[in-house]
């Protein structure tokens, strides 16, 4: 506990140091601790898969008692058109791009919340209102929100929507892993309808190991990539593709989890009250000396 | 110095042309006000799902933290360093840090979009949120503001307590009261004093550390790691001038002569401090090589290009020149030029540089916005005339022999 106590005062010092001399923080810190469960649950979308049928639209509009409308009217391939994005009615939404390689069947891409193992909006969150929780889900707490949208500007993915309409309670809205659903056993509303198996839902460490599998039984069909994998820090939803990933509009990112910077300067800042605590003594210090100073030479000044 | 000026209210006549346009600026931004509160921030920002945030934090909440800085560096001066001929203008400085803040705090009142949960950060902490460091530390240090406060209170009203009617039976207590608390925040002034600089130093600075979580959506000129330090030095370097150009602003609105001595010995600060903020700002520019931005003609290069050479070359270069030290008019310029580059910085910050992923759109701030970023101006202009008529504020030439010496280095 001693050494763990020097290390992190040795570690704060070397950031505040960084902070001052312009090093980027985030060179001097190995990752933010975490208390990430090895079981932690994950999914793994295959756009190639994905034949765009919407089902899981309409899936987790029922299971968030949002009016979903007919299931029938989502075969309507119209809104392919456009390139949506999740909304207040709509955590989840599916968007459609070529395919170079077999233009008969396009890529299907589903977007909702990744569910960051280190979630930028956990740690914006003034409140603390959002949680990573131990099956991987990263919810929201409706009794703490303040409503200041500081997830919003934090989220790398730009998920996280808000109630611009409302004047009491507005509601910040995402997916949310299917909390309630998957307490109780059941699957995320979206995984237990997908017709063609196009989302698997899994520990995450085993999704890696199958999407490994894919890549490595079929070079042919998918990108060497697991977008998600690696990407801030690693999400609990992955996804395979033919394509590049910037090319179906997924954000170039690093490695490092989104939080990593401003968290280590935050505590940087603050190291046990020991810099706020410094310069109150030393300003103390500089009171009491000028003013003994003025009291001696009088008129002086 | 300090013998020939004492703090006394102003009188003047409070409505003149000026101030009912104020009035009615005031007004309009209430009226929008109005609006937010029953409809929600739909109906009067313009504000998306892409850009949550824009002129209420970027202007209304980061500048005005900033301009707020007059409070706590002229106090540091003052009483922490004991250089008592700048004494006349701590309490000017303290009641534009004092509204300042308040209006910050009805800033954040007005953008959250639950106002009502405001006080939650007090009791749901989150140790890793910049947001959070930054919002308990306004709402201490508001409230150390409002105790600095105090001691001008006690003065204008001990031994001048005359309550109408019935209530006057309560004059007597009311008094000694007033002087209880007079002895006894006489004592302990000073813990607060310096828990005003400290907290000060320490929600400047966090401020900065806000966007840096947005990581990439931030544009490459203004994200940095010491985003924190760049925010600390330039809220040290607009401090003085703010109080400068509020000197000069409320002498001539009153017809007083200003203080001119005083202003001047104070701006011999201002061009170092910032000659640091400005080494700092390059040194990160070249050592992250984000100077490679400033060769596209981008909005964001010109905006960057604007805030550095009109908000800092130009007056950094006039603030070494003593012969704009020596002049009212120079002082003023060069005063409103750093509190120009200031607010444009923290504009660009939180606005200009946010680009957000999967949008087509760019934020422009509504009318609705506008008004309202107005209208809490006015209002703390028109507060501010209130006060300093009601309360003894601004240092005025003393010409009798006579002087209150109890109340003179006490004040804050």
């Amino acid at each position: 506990m001693g050494e763990l106590n020097r290390r992190n005062f040795l570690k704060t010092l070397g950031v505040a140091g960084a902070t001052i001399s312009g090093i980027p923080a985030n060179k001097l810190l190995a990752q933010s601790k975490s208390d990430l469960s090895e079981d932690r649950m994950g999914v793994l979308v295959d756009t190639t898969v994905c034949i765009g049928c919407r089902r899981c639209e309409w899936a987790c509009k029922t299971a968030h008692d949002i009016p979903a409308g007919n299931l029938e009217d989502y075969s309507d391939e119209s809104v392919f058109e456009n390139m949506r994005r999740p909304a207040n009615d709509a955590y989840t939404v599916v968007n459609r791009y070529e395919n170079p390689a077999d233009p008969r069947s396009p890529l299907n891409v589903k977007v909702q919340c990744m569910h960051c193992d280190h979630p930028a909006c956990v740690s914006a969150c003034i409140v603390g209102a959002f949680s990573k929780e131990e099956n991987g889900a990263v919810i929201w707490d409706t009794d703490m929100c303040i409503g200041c949208r500081y997830c919003m500007v934090a989220c790398p993915f730009q998920v996280p929507t808000f109630d611009y309409d409302k004047a009491i309670q507005p509601n910040i809205h995402k997916c949310d892993f299917c909390f309630e659903r998957t307490k109780e056993g059941l699957l995320p509303a979206c995984v237990e309808i997908c017709p063609v198996e196009a989302i698997t839902y899994g520990r995450r460490r085993n999704l890696i190991e199958v999407a490994e599998k894919r890549i490595e039984l079929y070079p042919d069909r998918y990108v060497n990539k697991i977008y998600g994998f690696t990407e801030v820090g690693g999400t609990s939803w992955m996804y395979l593709s033919s394509r590049n990933f910037e090319e179906l509009d997924f954000p170039k990112l690093g490695d490092k989890p989104a939080p990593g910077v401003s968290e280590s300067i935050q505590h940087g800042i603050f190291a046990y009250f020991v810099p706020p605590i410094a310069l109150y003594a030393l300003l103390g210090g500089i009171m009491w000396i000028s003013k003994n100073k003025d009291n001696k030479g009088e008129g002086k000044e | 110095m300090e013998h020939e000026f004492q703090p006394e209210q102003i009188k003047h006549k409070y409505f003149t042309p000026w101030v009912i346009v104020i009035t009615l600026i005031a007004l309009a931004g209430l009226a929008f006000l109005a609006v937010r509160y029953l409809f929600g921030l739909g109906a009067v920002t313009n504000l998306t799902q892409f850009f949550p945030w824009g002129i209420w934090i970027g202007l209304d909440v980061a500048a005005g933290v900033a301009l707020a800085a007059g409070g706590f560096t002229t106090a540091a001066l003052g009483h922490i360093w004991h250089r008592d001929k700048y004494e006349v203008l701590v309490r000017p400085a303290l009641l534009t840090a004092l509204l300042g803040y308040t209006f910050v705090a009805l800033g954040v009142v007005t953008d959250i979009g639950r106002w009502y949960y405001v006080w939650h950060p007090l009791i749901m902490w989150n140790g890793n949120s910049a947001l959070f460091e930054v919002g308990i530390c306004v709402m201490v240090y508001l409230s150390v503001l409002y105790i600095e406060f105090l001691p001008i209170v006690t003065e204008r009203f001990i031994g001048r307590v005359n309550l109408p009617g019935f209530l006057s039976m309560f004059n007597k207590i009311i008094d000694s009261l007033l002087r209880l608390l007079d002895r006894t925040l006489n004592k302990f002034m000073f813990v607060f004093i310096i828990a005003g600089v400290v907290l000060s130093c320490l929600h400047q600075s966090s401020l900065g550390t806000l966007m840096i979580i947005a990581g990439e959506k931030m544009h490459p000129l203004w994200q940095t790691p010491v985003l924190p330090l760049l925010f600390l030095l330039s809220a040290f370097s607009v401090g003085f001038p703010m109080v400068i150009m509020e000197s000069l602003s409320a002498s001539k609105s009153f017809g007083l002569k200003p203080e001119k001595d005083v202003l001047t010995s104070l701006s011999r600060f201002v061009g170092p401090i910032l000659g640091i903020y400005l080494a700092a700002k390059i040194g990160d520019m070249f050592i992250r090589e984000s100077f490679v931005y400033l060769t596209e003609l981008t909005l964001p290069s010109i905006m960057f290009t604007i805030e550095i050479v009109v908000g800092v070359v130009i007056p950094l270069r006039m603030f070494l020149s003593s012969s704009v030290r020596q002049s009212t008019t120079g002082l003023y310029i060069a005063s409103m030029l750093v509190i120009f580059g200031v607010v444009l910085n923290r504009f660009n910050n939180f606005v200009i540089a946010y680009n957000p992923p999967y949008t087509e759109t760019s934020y422009f701030p509504s009318i609705g916005e506008i008004s309202v970023t107005l209208g809490f101006i006015a209002l703390e202009i028109l507060i501010y005339r209130a006060f300093v008529m009601i309360f003894p504020i601004i240092s005025l030439p003393v010409k009798s022999a006579l002087r209150k010496t109890k109340y003179a280095i006490k004040g804050v």
